[in-house]
């Protein structure tokens, strides 16, 4: 009996202190009032977002939450939230990939009549950043997301190892030249090989760090750098979906053996599986003389304490012998169909397409599209890699960004890292094998695909 | 209790009117098998919602062409030609080869392994209960946590596994790279997994040795028998049910491995470490190709299911024995 007491009173006390929490859990929602739901990849210019979005909740009074995730999981993540119509995010940072199924699926919010009532042009964003992270299909004029973050690959150097008188004539004596940023593969390949192994300052270092990660998305957005510059292509431009001849020509295929070369030649040892965050850390441990990485971690390495500053130098993707391109990265800001504050978050992205905002933006450390800001004078000056970046922001390509996109890709990092890491096959057999398995899925998706 | 039970005129008996009405209206309202049913209603109903609801929904969309990536297309109907793509599909039988061989290759280790140091447990030492519980670390780690941990043991520059190895061989640690080059990740990922999992089997074991009864190995020491003699005639022959349910655990388990094969290598380099499971979730959380994906599964359900069944006639066969 006295148990049962004890049991009652316990079971009242859970009730009542559950009824209390309920209470104040309200009462702190009623006085947060609006709230909305940001969600994107967790990286440095994340943090500047935080940052920024400080000013939105201080003009309007909407409290922004942040659903970061790391890149490795990504996709994952909120493909699987957008897919099962989930409620998380009210405004979505997406990768330029998916626009093409986020559009189909009707995942975001068509913003054409937003962006002509609020008198927003995508005439004012950096042309390729409305191509790649907004338009549906390609090259129309429907918009389902604002460029929010441009980005492209880009490579940094280490400037003080360039700069010294030793380094610089051992250089010129093997190679005949003088030794500075590549402008073409070839003399990164050379630069690369000069530098690996090489003992500076006590310690052994090495050429180029390439991406060359297995799970994600990594080598695909590592190796295009080199493909596109050696003539390869997704599709004829004048018959859609016809590969054959464009993704495995004998071009591509030698841009595919380069890439091989370069990480047998001149990467770090157990670089088999390596992204953005590997590259980062090889960078600033001081074990590579370059390295390739996405522009949008650059503020970071500059004002790193050891590798930053003068140490560091940026150059663009180089030229290869059949053009000069470097791969898109950067995603759109769109607001999520689901969301239920519908509203507020077009209110954000009003805010956040303001010249004066975008500004800041860049300031922090984020990579504005707004011609108001990289157009501007003085841009080119306002950071190191900023020329760099301007230039890229002219010569860049994209992967596909059909529906589809998650097969391709997938198709195309087993196809690439089978031949570049697990040596298996030619170069020619990896990109003819690619071509079927892409044939593949454009005709489940329904699409004709023409041979030849 | 007696008061819910069936109508009894014994236990009513003696009743006043009103009494016996009360008692018979309490036993139509709920008979023994209404309780039963009432208690185990709860689980039946979460069991359907979670595990056989699922099951039926995953049957019927594997013989769909739903892909969650382009939900906007019809869905079709498309018979047995998931099945067929998947049978016919030459990657898919390559996956299963390396699956196959992961499973025979860390299963034999990890009962090598476990059933020796269940051998060596067995006996009463100094620090015997010490030794037990840094023997079974590893199993109580997380997969995640396991596979991160190796990942940098295993690094070429920095990871202390290669410097081990190359203190003993002489070949510079940088030279190899046991996630990165072929000939070794497969072996990488047999030695991380027997590495977690021998002490699982070890404890299996250990239970068979301590359930053999000392009485057998005082009347084999009586007929002098010598202690390898004990072994083969005595200890192996008792402790064969248990390696054998070591077997069935670890082989499934195996079968099903993903977590840490995936922080490891991610299925690479290349496709060499690509397991079934790794293109499962590929597949169906990956390229989002849901009617294929349901096939896959439901193919390797039938197969560890049927292969688990085999195996368990065969277990008792050995238990009747």
């Amino acid at each position: 009996m006295r148990r049962m007491r004890w049991l009652r009173g316990t079971a009242a006390s859970v009730v009542l202190a559950a009824a209390a929490l309920g209470g104040l859990g309200s009462g702190e929602a009623a006085a947060q009032g609006k709230q909305l739901t940001l969600c994107w990849a967790a990286w440095d210019p994340a943090n500047a977002l935080v940052e920024l979005g400080k000013d939105f909740t201080k003009q309007s009074g909407i409290e922004m939450k942040y659903e970061f995730v790391p890149w490795t999981s990504y996709a994952d993540r909120f493909l699987n939230e957008l897919n099962s119509h989930g409620k998380l995010c009210d405004l979505i940072i997406g990768d330029s990939q998916w626009i093409g199924g986020a559009a189909e699926n009707k995942w975001y919010v068509k913003l054409n009549d937003f962006f002509a009532k609020e008198k927003i042009s995508m005439d004012d964003f950096v042309p390729a950043t409305v191509v790649g992270y907004s338009q549906w299909p390609k090259n129309s004029t429907n918009y389902w997301a604002l460029p929010a973050m441009a980005d492209a690959v880009g490579w940094t150097y280490r400037k003080d190892w360039f700069s010294r008188p030793d380094i610089q004539s051992a250089f010129k004596a093997k190679y005949g030249r003088d030794l500075a940023p590549p402008k073409t593969y070839d003399e990164l390949k050379q630069i690369a090989e000069f530098f690996q192994g090489r003992e500076i300052d006590g310690k052994k270092v090495y050429g180029a760090y390439i991406f060359t990660e297995r799970g994600s998305e990594g080598i695909t957005m590592g190796v295009t750098n080199v493909l596109y510059n050696y003539g390869f292509g997704y599709d004829n431009p004048k018959k859609p979906y016809q590969m054959q001849g464009v993704v495995n020509s004998a071009d591509a295929a030698k841009g595919l053996e380069f890439y091989k070369e370069l990480y047998k030649c001149c990467t770090a040892p157990g670089m088999t599986n390596a992204y953005m965050q590997e590259g980062l850390d090889a960078f600033k441990s001081g074990q590579v003389a370059m390295q390739m990485n996405w522009f949008a971690f650059f503020p970071g390495l500059y004002k790193d304490p050891n590798v930053g500053g003068d140490k560091i130098g940026f150059f663009v993707n180089p030229a290869g012998p059949n053009g000069h391109f470097t791969q898109l990265g950067g995603q759109g800001i769109s607001v999520v169909t689901t969301s239920e504050h519908r509203d507020d978050a077009l209110a954000y992205i009003k805010w956040f397409a303001q010249p004066a905002v975008q500004q800041k933006w860049w300031q922090l450390g984020g990579y504005s599209a707004l011609k108001a800001v990289v157009d501007a004078p003085d841009f080119p000056r306002s950071a190191a890699f900023a020329p760099q970046f301007l230039e890229s922001m002219g010569i860049v390509k994209d992967f596909w960004a059909e529906p589809s996109y998650a097969q391709l890709l997938l198709d195309m990092q087993k196809r690439v890292h089978d031949y570049v890491v697990a040596d298996k096959g030619t170069a020619q057999q990896a990109l003819d094998l690619l071509v079927k398995d892409w044939t593949k899925v454009f005709k489940e998706q329904g699409k004709q695909v023409a041979s030849q | 209790m007696t008061t819910i039970s069936q109508p009894d005129d014994a236990t009513v008996a003696g009743m006043g009117e009103p009494a016996r009405s009360q008692a018979t209206r309490r036993v139509r309202g709920l008979s023994d098998r209404a309780i039963a049913w009432l208690f185990i209603a709860p689980t039946i109903a979460l069991l359907l919602a979670i595990n056989i609801f699922p099951l039926v929904w995953m049957i019927r969309l594997s013989f769909t062409s739903l892909n969650l990536s382009m939900s906007y297309l019809p869905l079709r109907f498309v018979g047995l030609d998931n099945f067929t793509d998947i049978l016919g599909d030459e990657d898919v039988w390559f996956r299963l080869q390396t699956t196959a061989q992961f499973v025979i290759w860390s299963v034999t280790f990890q009962v090598i392994i476990g059933f020796g140091l269940a051998l060596l447990i067995n006996r009463q030492f100094r620090g015997h209960s010490f030794w037990t519980t840094i023997i079974l670390l590893p199993m109580m780690l997380s997969p995640a946590v396991v596979g991160n941990f190796w990942t940098l043991l295993l690094q070429p520059q920095i990871g202390p596994f290669n410097s081990l190895i190359s203190l003993f061989t002489g070949v510079p640690p940088s030279a190899f790279s046991m996630t990165g080059q072929v000939s070794l990740a497969p072996w990488t990922i047999v030695l991380v997994d027997t590495w977690m999992w021998a002490p699982y089997v070890m404890l299996i074991c250990l239970a068979g040795l301590r359930s053999i009864p000392d009485y057998i190995y005082e009347a084999a020491e009586v007929d002098r028998a010598s202690t390898w003699r004990q072994f083969w005639s005595i200890t192996l022959p008792m402790t064969v049910p248990f390696l054998m349910l070591a077997v069935l655990f670890r082989a499934i388990e195996n079968f099903k491995m993903f977590d840490m094969v995936n922080l490891l290598t991610s299925g690479g380099p290349g496709s060499t470490t690509e397991l079934v499971s790794i293109t499962l979730k590929r597949a169906a959380f990956e390229k989002w190709r849901t009617g294929y994906s349901s096939a896959l599964a439901i193919i390797l359900f039938v197969a560890v299911f049927g292969a688990a069944n085999i195996y368990v006639k065969a277990l008792n066969k050995v238990k009747q024995r």
